[in-house]
């Protein structure tokens, strides 16, 4: 079994629920607390397993704004493990999923280091690694419903825009989706074999704007105002 | 990278008491400068302890949970941190069996000295070696991927090794030439094998923010980093400096690391400076400290790519890279530093 996810870059609308929902399940889950420096602060900070950043692709007129959730990758050839020196970090064999043992770790960032998605982030406060459990401590609880056994980003989306399931199985519907989307992995050159897998944006016409009419006076002198006064 | 003092100070005195050791055991090997007297063997040999000591408690004190050192010699099989972490301890009970055998015995020429002497260097330079995999494993850092990083570790810590042993020679009026000669020598090599290190990192890598997000056949922009202050990542890997303090760094690195050295050990071989020689191993710390801050600062995590950074995001000591291979090292990725 190799249980991951696949995140759809054209559905996706970049609202960051998965990464506040990841936050919530997370900051009392298993490698709970994730703690936040200087919450109410001037410069708040802490420990997030999901991250959205937001791109554009493509130039105008054919551009295109993507947001880009990532997470851990529960890569199969998981670097982030071989060069731990403590034995904490490990990739559990039954099901792909790479963890952190919180009572193991010495907080030496080398696995940070290793990792190329930025999965892997330090709590100052315990001093130890902590990174997405891929909600290990839902997607198997029984007293759960079936439906509700899954990661929690996967279930706050509201887009649908994230799938998980064992990509291990051809007939799930994550691995049919990853292939008929064309799905793809990051930075493959790297050789991490990341079980993750994006979706592209379907591709779709570029709507027209060379057959749009000249602005009115009022327009341009509401544009020039908007331009000059500062809010 | 983040370059945090005690990574700098572990991979600098670390290096240079290993190498230290190295040199002693040769030195007697082969009677170089009629070999080091019983006294100069345990006091460089002690010198050599002290150093890796220095370096190895420099490390634990950027571990954010160092409670659980203890755990880093148990993945000895898959990691170059812990084997560096088992060799540096295998380290100490031979070069103080070592250092005891010649203090006790009066006597660094005999097969137990010698046995035991070689013993520890072998040990030493293996630790660089290991010490420089740490860096060299990591695919996510491109100027860390090369063969050259444990490469250039094995001759600064020779280089440094010899400048010591060789300073103390002159500052104790021993013969002297064949020593200065080697650490003149070492000096060089470092000096060369640097500048093909520095050659190598000015190039272009083959990662960039659009094999990252996968959008390989068109241009791709960063609109928000989606955090609004520093993160663990921001913190960690972003630290950069613009290629004009690099390029003056790498001036400082070649003057104050390798000619200053080189030209005080020179200036020993004609005249009798004594006392003045200590120059030529301050000098050549300081150099090559600079050197070891530059290692980190230079090195660039591809994570940064995901944060708007070019990918050759470089400083270099040729022409700047043509086309859309900007340098924007000077990007300040956390808006509140730019208040500062």
């Amino acid at each position: 079994m190799r249980l991951g996810l696949a995140i759809d870059l054209d559905t996706c609308v970049g609202c960051h629920a998965c990464a506040t929902a990841c936050k919530e399940w997370n900051t009392s889950a298993m490698t709970a607390p994730l703690t936040d420096y200087e919450p109410y602060g001037k410069e708040p900070s802490g420990v997030w397993f999901n991250r959205v950043r937001h791109y554009e692709i493509g130039d105008y007129p054919n551009n295109k704004t993507t947001n880009f959730p990532m997470s851990c990758m529960h890569c199969e050839n998981a670097e982030c493990v071989t060069v731990c020196p403590t034995g904490a970090s490990y990739k559990r064999p039954e099901d792909g999923i790479v963890l952190v043992d919180q009572d193991k770790c010495m907080g030496c960032n080398y696995c940070a280091w290793a990792c190329p998605y930025g999965a892997r982030e330090l709590d100052h406060e315990s001093g130890t690694m902590k990174k997405c459990t891929l909600c290990v401590d839902r997607i198997y609880d029984q007293e759960l419903p079936v439906e509700e056994r899954k990661p929690a980003c996967v279930l706050a989306c509201p887009a649908h825009a994230r799938l998980f399931g064992d990509l291990d199985d051809s007939e799930s519907v994550i691995s049919r989706v990853v292939r008929e989307r064309g799905g793809y992995a990051l930075m493959p050159e790297l050789n991490y074999h990341p079980t993750n897998h994006y979706l592209p944006p379907r591709p779709r016409p570029t709507i027209p704007t060379n057959d749009l009419g000249r602005h009115s006076l009022a327009h341009k002198v509401k544009e020039w105002v908007n331009r000059v006064v500062e809010r | 990278m983040n370059p945090s003092l005690a990574v700098i100070f572990l991979t600098l005195f670390a290096g240079s008491g290993f190498g230290l050791m190295a040199v002693v055991a040769a030195v007697n090997d082969f009677h170089i400068d009629g070999g080091l007297s019983p006294l100069l063997t345990v006091i460089a040999a002690a010198f050599s302890l002290v150093l890796v000591t220095i370096g190895m408690i420099a490390s634990t004190t950027h571990l954010a949970n160092p409670k659980n050192a203890w755990r880093a010699f148990s993945r000895w099989r898959t990691s170059w941190l812990a084997r560096e972490g088992v060799l540096a301890v295998l380290f100490y009970p031979l070069t103080i069996a070592y250092l005891g055998w010649v203090f006790f015995m009066n006597a660094d020429r005999d097969t137990v000295a010698l046995i035991l002497g070689n013993s520890a260097a072998v040990v030493g330079l293996v630790t660089i070696f290991a010490q420089g995999m740490i860096y060299a494993c990591l695919r996510t850092i491109r100027q860390w991927h090369t063969p050259l990083v444990p490469a250039n570790f094995f001759v600064l810590g020779l280089a440094l090794g010899t400048t010591l042993l060789a300073t103390a020679r002159v500052v104790t009026n021993g013969p002297d030439k064949s020593l200065i000669g080697m650490a003149i020598a070492l000096l060089i090599a470092a000096a060369v094998m640097k500048a093909i290190y520095y050659f190598w990192i000015g190039k272009p890598s083959g990662t960039t923010l659009q094999t990252a997000t996968g959008f390989s056949g068109t241009k791709v922009r960063l609109l928000d980093q989606g955090h609004t202050f520093g993160t663990f990542l921001t913190r960690e890997f972003s630290n950069s400096i613009t290629p004009l303090t690099a390029m003056r760094l790498k001036i400082v690195v070649y003057v104050v690391g390798f000619a200053i050295p080189a030209g005080v050990l020179t200036l020993a071989l004609h005249e009798p400076i004594e006392l003045f020689a200590i120059i030529a191993p301050l000098a050549a710390f300081f150099g090559i400290g600079v050197e070891r801050y530059l290692f980190f600062i230079e090195a660039q995590h591809v994570i940064n790519l995901y944060h708007g950074r070019a990918p050759a995001a470089m400083p270099k000591m040729g022409p700047a890279p043509k086309g859309h291979l900007k340098i924007q090292s000077t990007k300040v990725l956390v808006p509140s530093l730019d208040k500062h």
